[in-house]
Order: C-alpha cells, then sequence, then structure tokens
C-alpha cells in the first residue's frame, strides 16, 4: 500500500511541476494545488497507512492508526483552500489589469511600459 | 507556565479582528492599530523581565504536556526579537498615518498589518515545527494581501512571482515535517533535538535538514532571492518597511533555531553549506546593490547582504559569532525599517525612484538627507552607531574558528553597501535641486517626526551596547548551549 502511495505522490509532484513550468497563470495555480496535494498523501503515508484500525479507541486499544498526521492534514488542506481561493482571485484581477495570462507576455509588457515611461520622462 | 507568552500572539490577532469592524473610521483605526502596536512593546518588555530573572517561560497550550501539545516558549532570543518587531511596527503605524492614502487604510490596511504581526510574533515564540508552518502561512497569507493592496501593474506582476515562491517553499516545508515525523516520530522543536541527539548522526536527517535549510532561506532571502528585490520595491513605503524589517528576519530566526537547536549535531555538511550560501549571498547582494539606480531595488539588496552576513555566524555557530548575530538582528530590523521609510520621503519629495532623476535634496530638506547619512553609516557599521557591536562580534567570531574566508567576506560587505548607500547619498541628496514634479502627499517632511524614534534607538543601542550586552549574552547561551531550551520546555 505505501509503495502505491509512494508512486502516486512522485506522479503527483512531477505533474505538479511541469504545470508550474507552464507559461499559462491557471495551469500555474492548479500546479501548486496539485503539489500540496502530493505533499498531503506524502504526509499520510509517512504515518504507516494500514495498522488495522481507526484512531482514538480508548487506552488499550491493541492496533489504532496514529491521529496526529491526519490533525496536521486536516490544518495544511485549510491553509491551502485559502491560499489557492485567493490565488486564484488574483490571477482573475491579473488577468482584467494586465490583460493577459501568459507570464512570458506580463514579463514582457512590463519591460515595454517601463520603456515607455522612461521615454516620457526625458 | 506562564500566560503573558501568549499575548504578544493575541494582542495583533484581537485588534485586527476589532479593526475589520470599523474599517470606515479612519480616525480611530489609525490610534487603536498604534495603542495596540504600543501594548505590545510594553508587554513584550513585562516578558523580558520575566525572562531575565526567572529563565526560560513556557505556556502548554490547553494544558497538554509539551510533547504531545503545542508549546509557546519565550527565550531571551524571542523576546528580544518580539520587542523589536513591537517597535518597528509601532513606527511603521505612525508613519502610515500620512504615508498610506485612505482607500488602502479603507480597505483593511491596519488589520492586515496586525494578522501579519501576529503571524510574525507566533514564528518567533512558538515551540513547535507544525505550528511553526502555520504562523507562517499567518503571516504570508496578509504579506500576499499587502503587497498587493492598491493594485497597480506592477503590483500584480510582483505578487504573482512573491505568491507562487512562497507556495512552493511552503509546499516543501510541509514535505519536511512529513519526512522528519516519519524518521523521528515528534515535532515539538526540543523533543526533536533529543530524538535526533540519540539516534546519532544520520544521512536521511541530514537531507531532511536541508530540505529545512532550503524552507527558509527562501523565506529569508539566503542566496534563494531573487523575488526579493522586485517584491519589496512594489507596495508603499510604509509596507516595504514592514517587510524589509519583519520578514526576511523571521526566516533568518527560523534558520537559526533550527540550526543552534534541532539539527546541531552533525556540523559538517550543512553548516559549510550555509557558509559557502552565506559568502555567495554578500557578493550577489553587494554588488547587486551597487549596480542598481532605483532607490528600492538598492535597499533590497542591501536587506538581502545582511542576511548573508547575519548566515555567516550560523556558519561560525561559536558563542561571539551568535551573540554578535542577535546583536545584529535586533539592529537590521531598526534600522532597515528606518531606511524605507526615509527613502518612501525622499521618493514623495523628488517624484521619482530613480536616483539619477534626483538631486540637490540636501538644499531643500537637510533633516532628511541627514538621517538618511546617520542611517546609511549605522547600516555600515560606523562605531557610536548600533551597526558596529554586532559586526566587531561576528567578525571576531569567525576570525576565532579561523574562518578567515568568511571574516574577508563580512568586511567586503561593509565597503559593497557603504558605496551602495553613498552613491543614493552622492546623486539623490548633493548636486543642483530640481523641481519636484508632483508632490504625493502634503508635505511628506512631517513623516520624518515617525522615523526620528527608530533613528534615536540606532544611536542609543550603539551608544550603550554595553548594558545591552548581557541580554544579547542571554540569547547566546541558549543558543550555544540547547540542553537550557530542552530542559526548560519538557521539564516543568
Amino acid at each position: 500500500m505505501e509503495v502505491v502511495v509512494a508512486i502516486i505522490v512522485g506522479v503527483l509532484f512531477a505533474v505538479g511541476i511541469y504545470l508550474i513550468l507552464t507559461q499559462d497563470l491557471l495551469r500555474i495555480v492548479l500546479g501548486t494545488s496539485l503539489l500540496t496535494h502530493a505533499v498531503h498523501l506524502l504526509l499520510m503515508a509517512m504515518a504507516m497507512l494500514k495498522t488495522g484500525d481507526a484512531p482514538l479507541l480508548g487506552r488499550d486499544a491493541e492496533k489504532f492508526v496514529d491521529p496526529l498526521p491526519q490533525a496536521l492534514i486536516l490544518t495544511s488542506i485549510v491553509i491551502n483552500f485559502g491560499v489557492t481561493a485567493f490565488f486564484l482571485v488574483l490571477s482573475y484581477r491579473a488577468y482584467q489589469k494586465l490583460e493577459t495570462t501568459d507570464m512570458d507576455r506580463m514579463r514582457s509588457e512590463s519591460s515595454r511600459h517601463r520603456g515607455k515611461k522612461g521615454g516620457r520622462r526625458s | 507556565m506562564n500566560n503573558w507568552v501568549a499575548a504578544p500572539l493575541l494582542i495583533p490577532l484581537f485588534t485586527a479582528v476589532l479593526l475589520i469592524f470599523l474599517h470606515n473610521k479612519l480616525a480611530l483605526q489609525r490610534w487603536i492599530s498604534l495603542l495596540s502596536a504600543l501594548l505590545n512593546a510594553g508587554v513584550s518588555v513585562i516578558l523580558m523581565i520575566q525572562v531575565r530573572s526567572n529563565g526560560i517561560q513556557t505556556l502548554n497550550m490547553s494544558g497538554w504536556a509539551p510533547p504531545y501539545g503545542i508549546v509557546l516558549v519565550a527565550d531571551m532570543f524571542a523576546v528580544l526579537l518580539v520587542l523589536s518587531a513591537a517597535i518597528v511596527s509601532a513606527c511603521c503605524f505612525w508613519y502610515s498615518f500620512r504615508g498610506i492614502d485612505e482607500e488602502r487604510e479603507r480597505h483593511y490596511f491596519y488589520s492586515l498589518v496586525h494578522f501579519m504581526l501576529a503571524g510574525v510574533n507566533g514564528s518567533f515564540l512558538t515551540g513547535d515545527l507544525f505550528n511553526l508552518f502555520v504562523c507562517f502561512e499567518l503571516m504570508l497569507m496578509s504579506s500576499y494581501a499587502l503587497i498587493v493592496l492598491g493594485g497597480t501593474k506592477r503590483q500584480f506582476r510582483e505578487t504573482l512571482h512573491y505568491i507562487l515562491i512562497n507556495v512552493l517553499s511552503s509546499t516543501l516545508f510541509v514535505a519536511s515535517v512529513a519526512y522528519l515525523y516519519g524518521a523521528v516520530g515528534t515535532l515539538n522543536l526540543a523533543h526533536l533535538s533529543q530524538r535526533i541527539g540519540e539516534l546519532g548522526p544520520s544521512g536521511p536527517i541530514t537531507v531532511v535538514s536541508a530540505l529545512l535549510l532550503v524552507v527558509f532561506s527562501v523565506k529569508a532571502g539566503l542566496f534563494l532571492f531573487f523575488w526579493l528585490p522586485g517584491s519589496y520595491g512594489a507596495p508603499p513605503a510604509a509596507i516595504s518597511a514592514l517587510f524589509g524589517a519583519l520578514l526576511t528576519k523571521v526566516g533568518m530566526y527560523a534558520l537559526i533555531r533550527a540550526f543552534t537547536l534541532v539539527f546541531y549535531h552533525e556540523t559538517t555538511v550543512i553548516h559549510t553549506l550555509i557558509g559557502i550560501m552565506g559568502v555567495a549571498t554578500i557578493l550577489l547582494g553587494g554588488f547587486g546593490a551597487v549596480s542598481q539606480t532605483n532607490v528600492n531595488r538598492i535597499l533590497g539588496y542591501n536587506v538581502i547582504a545582511s542576511i548573508g552576513f547575519i548566515s555567516l555566524a550560523l556558519a561560525v555557530s561559536n558563542e561571539d559569532a551568535l551573540k554578535g548575530a542577535v546583536f545584529y538582528l535586533v539592529h537590521d530590523m531598526i534600522v532597515k525599517a528606518l531606511l524605507f521609510l526615509l527613502a518612501g520621503i525622499l521618493v514623495a519629495e523628488t517624484g521619482t525612484e530613480r536616483i539619477n532623476r534626483m538631486g540637490g535634496v540636501l538644499t531643500h530638506s537637510p533633516l532628511l538627507a541627514w538621517m538618511f547619512f546617520i542611517a546609511s553609516l549605522a547600516v555600515v557599521g560606523i562605531p557610536p552607531l548600533s551597526g558596529f557591536p554586532g559586526k566587531l562580534l561576528i567578525v571576531q567570531g569567525s576570525l576565532e574558528s579561523g574562518q578567515y574566508v568568511l571574516a574577508a567576506a563580512g568586511v567586503l560587505l561593509t565597503l559593497l553597501l557603504l558605496y551602495s548607500l553613498i552613491k543614493i547619498f552622492i546623486l539623490g541628496f548633493w548636486g543642483k535641486p530640481r523641481r519636484p514634479r508632483e508632490m504625493k502627499w502634503k508635505q511628506p517632511r512631517k513623516l520624518l517626526l515617525s522615523s526620528a524614534p527608530l533613528m534615536l534607538l540606532i544611536v542609543l543601542l550603539g551608544v550603550f551596547a554595553e548594558p545591552v550586552m548581557p541580554y544579547m549574552q542571554r540569547a547566546a547561551d541558549i543558543l550555544t548551549d540547547p540542553s537550557i531550551y530542552i530542559q526548560a520546555v519538557l521539564k516543568e
């Protein structure tokens, strides 16, 4: 089971990094979201997946799963939710303002913008 | 158990929530913000006195004993930084009464800064690795919003980069937490240190510590700083002052904490790496500062270069160097805030950020010019000012351990920074006065009053370095001997 999860984590990481390296803003946001999912799976796999029973069964339970990583994942999911929502809204506003979602064109526009400004001033 | 420890975290948090409801009442917002920052400074002083007389103070959240629950720990190092953060933020609030436009003030500027302060203080005080991640996120989320507040094109561009970099490093942070938990089975910093000590040096632990080094280096701007000069220049002066003073220092604090408390058993690989990164940061940051002509970018590179300098102390990790690092961190927070605030006034006076379009500011506002000059001397470390003792101790510490390359890099840094700041002075303040194109604010010179406390503090910290030194010594004692920290947290 751990091996399967490890492979999934690897694939998710690869896909996430691929998406982040693309030019499109929306893909980049999706890439970061996938990366955090990969990390959450990693965190869960680190605490052993199938130990035989649920957590919090009382003092004398023979088998139980470690509840702490699950609590950590829950916290991390909430944070990631907030960050992704903010990132998406920001991308939309950036699209409205800059009229492109292409990272390369944003940069070229920034240099053009600067050139124009310099020209006006001199 | 001491409930005061949670106060520096709770005061900004409650103030932030309160201010959300008052977002249309500007005057009330301003005064509540300033009062809250001053209250925080007061509480930090109380905490500092308690730490001085009774040793490290801890607070177990909800009464759970340390390895299981989250623990807040106030040792001298953390308390000194919390106090400096409170003072810097108070001055930045005062400055933003005039320095931030009403539109931003109405759109939750003060609330966001308070949320950021809660994150900053939380990062300083926490004794738990995952809690550190949560506080980092609190701080970063507010900084994302602050950096884009106002919504100019430049801000959007810089914010997208800034968020992406930080989301990536946070992802790596969670991954390293996962690996560490899998390998050692705990996340309490003191307990981690103990467990790793018992297990002895091993490959996996070194790899995890290298991953954490990457994470904290991105936050601190140590070597991985390419995002910093652009994003810190985008928002208005009061916000970049807070960023330059607080955010990178939190990353630096996390680095020092992690590599003196948790991963100190095996120093050959990681500490060498930190040394190399530090020297590279000094060179790149220093030459970056010299090559720029934009005031905000010059200051951004200055922030980077001094982070490199502090990391030299961590690479050496002996008593003198760490004492110097604590002193220099406190000094750097204050002086970087001051420089950004003064640069904000300079830009408002001249109407441009480029130093080759300025000139002659000395003739029409001499006070600004001389304050900037003294702040520059303090950054460089001219003796009666506060940069000197820290710099002396770090260079002395690296010479004691025979790290001559590091000491030489530290001295070279001084020359580069001096050149970059004097360049601003020569081009911006000397020369023929040019009429300002448009005045963005009414009477920017009145803002000098709110930078004055920081100025005073730099001079006092330099002149009265001797009475302050015992506090730095206390902080450095814990950094050189982690068992004091571990004892205080685990056996109460």
